[in-house]
């Protein structure tokens, strides 16, 4: 019975007159419906790219790493480049679902599930470069602490490769539990609403079982919370880790106690861009406008404009300290003059423009909410970062201490498949996510649609915040109908009823000829009611007539069941003509249909 | 479960909050209450106490501290020690600060995970479990409360619970307990 009271400045998070069922159906539509063309189409190209990188990597695993354009100056290339970009990709999704529950921010349920997904299937990307790295990746089990088959010599836990090891599968692990608890009502939802037996066992699995008990629920926010608080530190430490294979080496460049900051800020930076990059397709593709707004981009917005914003304090520092160390060396480092107009000029270039000044457009509010241009800067962005760890890998190594190992990294067709391979399994992941998964936590979204949706801060406007009007006026429910005595509250239609029986004479609905006309011409058509053969069927239980709705259908004559399951749109029209104060209320709850059912129920 | 109980359903979480409220006041007992949300407040409402997952996450991550010391002591210390980088390998406490992201990721890790399956467990969740809401619209917009309906006049009871405003009100005989 609390207040659903928000602030009406607050823009509306969710929009259109939409009722609980409504979001069922919206979030439901994309899973229970079929693919569109533009679907296979986009599903294809990924899951070619996606075999082509798996060939790749099938090349390099039977060869070795050879394939690869590695040198003895550059151990590291696009492998590690790749590894990191995408680990900082999936840093987004935990920040929305974790970071932001604690803050309460009610916007990041329209996109903590696709976020979530982005971060499990980004991470199992980044995942990939290490293990092929090893070059044998069938040993791979020896990064666990396990001794060796000699004897007793155990993995080192003094290295932060091996820290990774362990941030890495804590963090994709825990995200996938944080996840899937949060998925569970939802796939109820869907299993609860299919028709197809085969998706209602696949979904019936699951969802674990799941109904919907308050204890239920009670455990599900206590997790829920717990979770997220052992989710936010455990986001900031595994970019932190990643940033220390770095940060504790002696590489200049890469030893700088600025890189855990700046690497996590980097990694949320990343990470928005690629959120926004999908949301604007999805939102687009699955009808989902109504729940990831303009408000929810501009948000992200504000997101990506706060770490863009650290990220080039970041730069700017490295390059003032390297600059003012007067230490020579500091001039091959990746932020530097050296850096800016030597053979790396491009890629130097390629970071500073695309994530420092093109990211500044976002703080013109017109262009942050632009659709178009939020998606360009998004992409931009994406391909910044990327060249963000290149130049921190590459151009670092490739000026050593010896100036005769110098040398330039030529990346090779493997290097290149393998990490189109990687993004075409990413949408393939993806793609597949958006069309089984229910893509928008719908039972989180139903709890902030009284308080945020845009119908109902528009009642509120115009009733103010008292608790009879939010149940009275709510549009699924059809007011309180089954309340007839009124003895434990009282609604707006009983109010309204009083005033018009004040005010309107029972005559006063028709008030033209004309209109006259047309009720006995629906009469005509619905059938007419003769009180000395029939009874009078209760029309409240129709979901969307109270008692004032039926007082005013009796006026019109109409008293039966029958009678209204024979209505027809033309006769809902007349109706709304007639009737002003429900504008496309029948035909929105669809009496006709219920009218029917009821019926045959008698 | 009681072998007759009451299911009345509603259609709006505000009045389903002022239902649960007078019918507790009206000392009838409700034996549960599906929804398709978290409704704030209706666990207190119903008289629930609190869940104490967040304790038993807070135990769990104890023991995954735990493990990670015993862990890292045991390989690095005791059994095999080793210089890597020079680091001071002769006691626990001062390689600890090597140790400090592992710690830290495993307490996570078992805080976490510990967590979540004991609330799988507790609100028996799995696969394969049948879902046992009694009315399918209960995971959609409809709210399902369940009363028990043992020593009361059926009728003076519905009457109660239409006057709460519940849209639906059907009376279920359970031929045995489950």
């Amino acid at each position: 019975m609390s207040s659903h009271y928000e602030a009406p400045i607050r823009e509306p998070l969710v929009i259109g007159e939409k009722s609980y069922h409504d979001i069922s159906v919206d979030v439901g539509a994309p899973v229970l419906g079929k693919a569109n063309k533009s679907w296979w189409i986009v599903f294809t190209i990924a899951l070619i790219a996606f075999l082509w990188g798996l060939g790749c990597i099938i090349y390099t695993v039977s060869t070795g790493i050879g394939v690869w354009g590695l040198n003895k100056t550059i151990g590291w290339a696009w492998d590690i480049t790749n590894f990191v970009w995408w680990v900082g990709i999936g840093h987004a999704g935990t920040l929305i679902s974790a970071v932001l529950l604690l803050f309460r921010q009610k916007w990041r349920m329209a996109v903590n599930r696709s976020a979530e997904a982005m971060t499990i299937f980004a991470v199992v990307q980044a995942g990939l470069f290490p293990i092929i790295h090893m070059g044998r990746p069938w040993l791979a089990y020896w990064v666990l602490p396990i001794p060796n088959q000699f004897g007793s010599l155990w993995v080192n836990f003094n290295s932060p490769l091996l820290w990774d090891v362990f941030a890495i599968s804590t963090y994709l692990s825990i995200s996938l539990v944080f996840w899937y608890t949060g998925l569970l009502p939802d796939f109820a939802m869907i299993r609860d609403r299919t028709k197809s037996p085969f998706q209602k066992k696949i979904y019936g699995i699951l969802s674990f079982g799941w109904t919907g008990r308050v204890k239920d629920w009670q455990r599900f926010e206590e997790v829920s919370l717990v979770l997220a608080g052992l989710a936010t530190p455990l986001v900031l430490s595994v970019h932190t880790i990643v940033s220390f294979d770095f940060a504790t080496s002696v590489v200049p460049g890469w030893h700088s106690t600025i890189f855990p900051p700046y690497f996590v800020a980097g990694a949320i930076f990343s990470g928005f861009a690629m959120v926004q990059t999908l949301l604007i397709i999805m939102r687009k593709v699955s009808n989902l406008e109504d729940y990831i707004t303009v408000l929810h981009i501009e948000y992200m917005n504000k997101v990506i404009l706060l770490t863009g914003g650290i990220v080039t304090v970041a730069y700017i520092t490295e390059y003032f300290i390297g600059w003012y160390s007067g230490v020579p060396y500091e001039n091959y480092t990746y932020l530097s003059f050296g850096a800016a107009t030597g053979p790396y000029w491009w890629a130097f270039w390629a970071l500073i423009i695309c994530n420092l000044i093109v990211p500044l457009t976002l703080w013109v509010k017109k262009l942050r909410r632009n659709i178009i241009w939020t998606f360009i800067v998004a992409l931009i962005i994406n391909v910044g970062m990327w060249f963000e760890r290149f130049d921190i890998i590459v151009i670092d190594l490739s000026k050593d201490r010896l100036t005769s190992s110098w040398t330039m990294f030529q990346p090779t067709f493997v290097d290149i498949g393998t990490f189109i391979g990687t993004i075409g399994f990413f949408f393939v992941l993806f793609l597949l996510y958006a069309r089984t998964f229910p893509v928008i936590a719908q039972a989180e979204v139903k709890t902030i649609l009284k308080s945020s949706g845009e119908s109902f801060k528009r009642l509120r406007a115009e009733h103010g915040d008292h608790v009879d009007h939010n149940v009275s006026q709510y549009p699924a429910s059809g007011g309180p109908s089954a309340n007839l005595t009124g003895e434990y509250f009282t609604s707006e239609e009983d109010e309204n009823a009083k005033d018009d029986k004040l005010e309107v004479g029972d005559t006063a609905l028709i008030d033209s000829e004309a209109k006259r006309d047309q009720v006995n011409a629906m009469l005509d058509r619905i059938g007419t009611y003769n009180p000395d053969t029939q009874t009078p069927d209760d029309l409240k239980k129709i979901s969307g007539v109270g008692p004032v709705m039926e007082e005013k259908l009796h006026e019109l004559g109409i008293y039966t069941y029958d009678q209204v399951s024979n209505m027809t749109d033309i006769d809902y029209e007349l109706l709304d003509s007639i009737i002003v104060e429900f504008p496309g209320r029948a035909k929105r709850d669809d009496w006709a249909g219920q009218a029917e059912t009821l019926k045959n129920n008698k | 479960m009681e072998a007759k109980v009451i299911h009345a359903i509603y259609t709006d979480d505000d009045l389903l909050m002022q239902a649960v409220k007078q019918t507790r006041t009206a000392n009838y007992n409700i034996t549960e209450v599906f929804t398709p949300f978290p409704v704030h407040g209706l666990d207190k409402a119903i008289g629930l106490e609190p869940t104490r997952l967040a304790i038993t996450s807070f135990i769990y991550g104890l023991i995954g501290l735990t493990v990670a010391v015993l862990m890292m002591n045991f390989i690095m210390i005791a059994d095999w020690p080793q210089n890597i980088g020079g680091k001071p390998s002769f006691n626990f406490y001062q390689n600890m600060p090597a140790f400090i992201p592992i710690m830290f990721e495993l307490t996570v890790f078992f805080a976490g995970h510990l967590m979540v399956i004991t609330f799988y467990m507790r609100s028996k969740l799995w696969p394969f479990k049948k879902a046992e809401n009694p009315d399918p619209r209960t995971t959609d917009d409809h709210f399902l409360m369940q009363i028990d309906a043992g020593h009361h006049d059926v009728k003076k009871l519905t009457k109660f619970l239409y006057d709460t405003g519940a849209k639906e009100i059907s009376l279920i005989e359970n031929e045995e307990d489950h």
